[in-house]
């Protein structure tokens, strides 16, 4: 089964999908990553206010099998994070887009060249399962 | 590849390579003044009779002494059911299961050891142990660094009644990881930690202030009144505590308001034998909200498919083989054979069990309290409550004294001037249950004659 990848967000590298709303940027893992991790079962988050470095890794996910570091796909300041996934760290598995979100950057710069999208992200998806 | 690791020609063509004439120059480096020209003759090898005998005959040298050195090391009865059981074959030599969930005896074995742990020390979860004391306080204090992250150096409160080779450890293991540990001193008086004294310390990237309990002089520390402080703070508490004393204290979890957050100790009151210092084992307790940042195995209880209980090695991504330079600690070893043991006589004991052991301990040595101040030349140096140790300073030098009685199979206790110089001619005495009244009237009368036969010397 296809994993599903939005046409309308941003991907890193680092299986991370960014979505900008206004001035904001929410942070989330891809439905592949999410696939691949399997079950959920502890979020760590980075703490609000924090400022974030491209590619410094601010969270950890763990799964019953596996735990892997988030790395920030944008610089900038944390202004929220996904508190529900504390609790119900399986949000993550179940709506990897949508309530599975982790962070919310303000941005530094409004650049984000360094991201892929849906296609690019697609393509290097296929070219690592080889 | 042989096993094999060299032959006389690989030795050779190594050393051409290297342009060395022989094996010998490679130590020229060390300066010859540190060297050790002759080795004592070690002897050519025996067979398994005249190796038996020459065992015997030393076997035969040990003595029957009468205990009453403590410090860190102390002598219980053990029942005999405990080792017979523990040197069964499924649990003498099963070494770390690899395949961890195939061996489900040790796991439930460990499962029961955290549960007693965890509320023998009044907390939430327990790891299935550690090397020995001294690590898992090195263990508690790396914790305490990862939890208050925010801090970019941590300062902890390390009080110098804290076991002197833990805090050795301590030392060796955390001082490359920008953490400080402040020394804090005791009060001269009262042998224990002072508020007042804690008052003066810098409270900046203030982690986590340490509190042992009973301290190294067996004194009771004020634990309600340092937890408070040390959460007013926004520190974490450690305490390093004796097990057993814990069957008759308050235990960590129940200090001041909220509890102490980590609880840490070494585990050979429970059940392991002094065996010349080794092996013993640590163990260390949290709160679940550090459960995270506690390092080692961690057994957890949970159901089959078919909801049959099993049980299985849980949090594992804390640990070294899944996230090695993430893992809360790459020297996390268990002790599971000290552990086995431990398990099994505390089930014998049972919380009634090691609670009258404590109390016997305790009543012991307030008995032998009472004999010592009646001695010329011996004073209790400390006006504190205790549990089964005591200070006291000796009229006559502590090593004669020692001596003296050691001749007469009495070993009367630890001499404290290597580690607490200030302190002068002082002596920790341990009394355990395994005293009787006539080993303490014993005790008493011998250390009578010999300070009175030093005095005349």
């Amino acid at each position: 089964m296809m994993n599903s990848v939005p046409k309308t967000l941003k991907y890193s590298k680092t299986h991370e999908w960014v979505r900008q709303d206004d001035d904001v940027i929410t942070v989330g893992i891809t439905d592949h990553a999410q696939c691949m991790l399997g079950d959920l079962v502890y979020v760590e988050l980075p703490d609000v206010e924090m400022s974030l470095e491209l590619g410094q890794e601010c969270a950890v996910v763990e799964s019953v099998k596996a735990a892997a570091d988030i790395y920030c796909p944008v610089p900038g300041e944390i202004v929220e994070v996904n508190e529900s996934l504390f609790d119900n760290p399986q949000l993550v598995n179940e709506d990897p887009y949508g309530k599975g979100w982790l962070f919310r950057i303000r941005p530094f710069e409004s650049d984000f060249h360094e991201l892929l999208t849906a296609d690019e992200y697609t393509r290097q998806v296929a070219s690592e399962a080889h | 590849m042989p096993f094999i690791p060299h032959t006389e020609q690989d030795v050779k063509d190594m050393l051409a390579a290297m342009g060395a004439a022989s094996i010998d120059q490679l130590f020229d480096e060390i300066p010859a003044s540190l060297r050790v020209k002759d080795l004592p003759p070690i002897p050519s090898q025996l067979t398994e009779m005249e190796l038996s005998r020459l065992m015997r005959e030393r076997a035969a040298k040990d003595v029957n002494t009468l205990n009453f050195i403590g410090a860190g090391a102390y002598e219980h009865h053990i029942p005999a059911a405990v080792w017979d059981v523990t040197s069964r074959g499924e649990f003498l030599t099963a070494y770390t299961p690899y395949q961890a969930e195939a061996s489900q005896g040790t796991l439930q074995l460990l499962y029961e050891y955290q549960t007693m742990m965890a509320s023998l020390m009044s907390l939430d979860v327990s790891n299935a142990s550690l090397y020995d004391g001294g690590s898992s306080l090195a263990e508690a204090v790396l914790m305490a660094a990862r939890t208050h992250r925010k801090n970019k150096t941590h300062r902890i409160l390390m009080p110098a009644t804290v076991h002197p080779l833990y805090r050795q450890v301590v030392k060796t293991i955390v001082s490359q990881q920008d953490i400080e540990i402040v020394e804090i001193p005791y009060d001269p008086a009262t042998g224990k930690t002072s508020i007042a004294v804690l008052e003066k310390m810098t409270k900046e990237n203030l982690t986590a202030l340490v509190i042992p309990q009973p301290n190294f002089f067996g004194v009771l520390e004020d634990v309600d009144a340092l937890t408070h402080w040390a959460h007013a703070q926004n520190a974490l508490v450690i305490g390093v505590v004796n097990p057993l004393a814990m069957a008759l204290l308050k235990p960590p979890g129940q200090w001041g308001k909220n509890g102490a957050d980590i609880a840490c100790g070494e585990g050979q009151p429970l059940g392991v034998p002094l065996a010349s210092g080794g092996p013993y084992y640590g163990f260390l307790c949290c709160k679940q909200e550090h459960v995270r940042q506690l390092p080692g195995r961690i057994v957890g209880r949970t159901v089959d498919q078919s909801g049959k209980q099993g049980f299985v090695l849980t949090l594992q991504a804390r640990e070294q083989h899944i996230r090695r330079a993430k893992a809360t600690s790459n020297i996390c070893t268990n002790q599971g054979l000290l552990v086995t043991a431990s398990t099994i006589h505390m089930s014998l004991l049972g919380p009634t069990g090691l609670r009258k052991t404590a109390l016997v301990c305790h009543q012991n040595l307030c008995a032998l309290r009472e004999k010592l101040s009646k001695l010329d030349g011996v004073r209790p140096l400390f006006s504190s409550h205790l549990f089964h140790e005591i200070v006291v300073e000796l009229k006559q030098p502590v090593e004669s004294v020692l001596t003296e009685l050691a001749k007469n199979k009495i070993q009367a206790g630890f001499n404290l001037k290597k580690y607490y110089p200030e302190l002068g001619n002082a002596l920790l005495i341990c009394v355990t249950e395994t005293k009787t009244p006539e080993d303490l009237d014993l005790f008493v009368s011998q250390l009578h004659d010999v300070l009175r036969g030093l005095a005349h010397v």
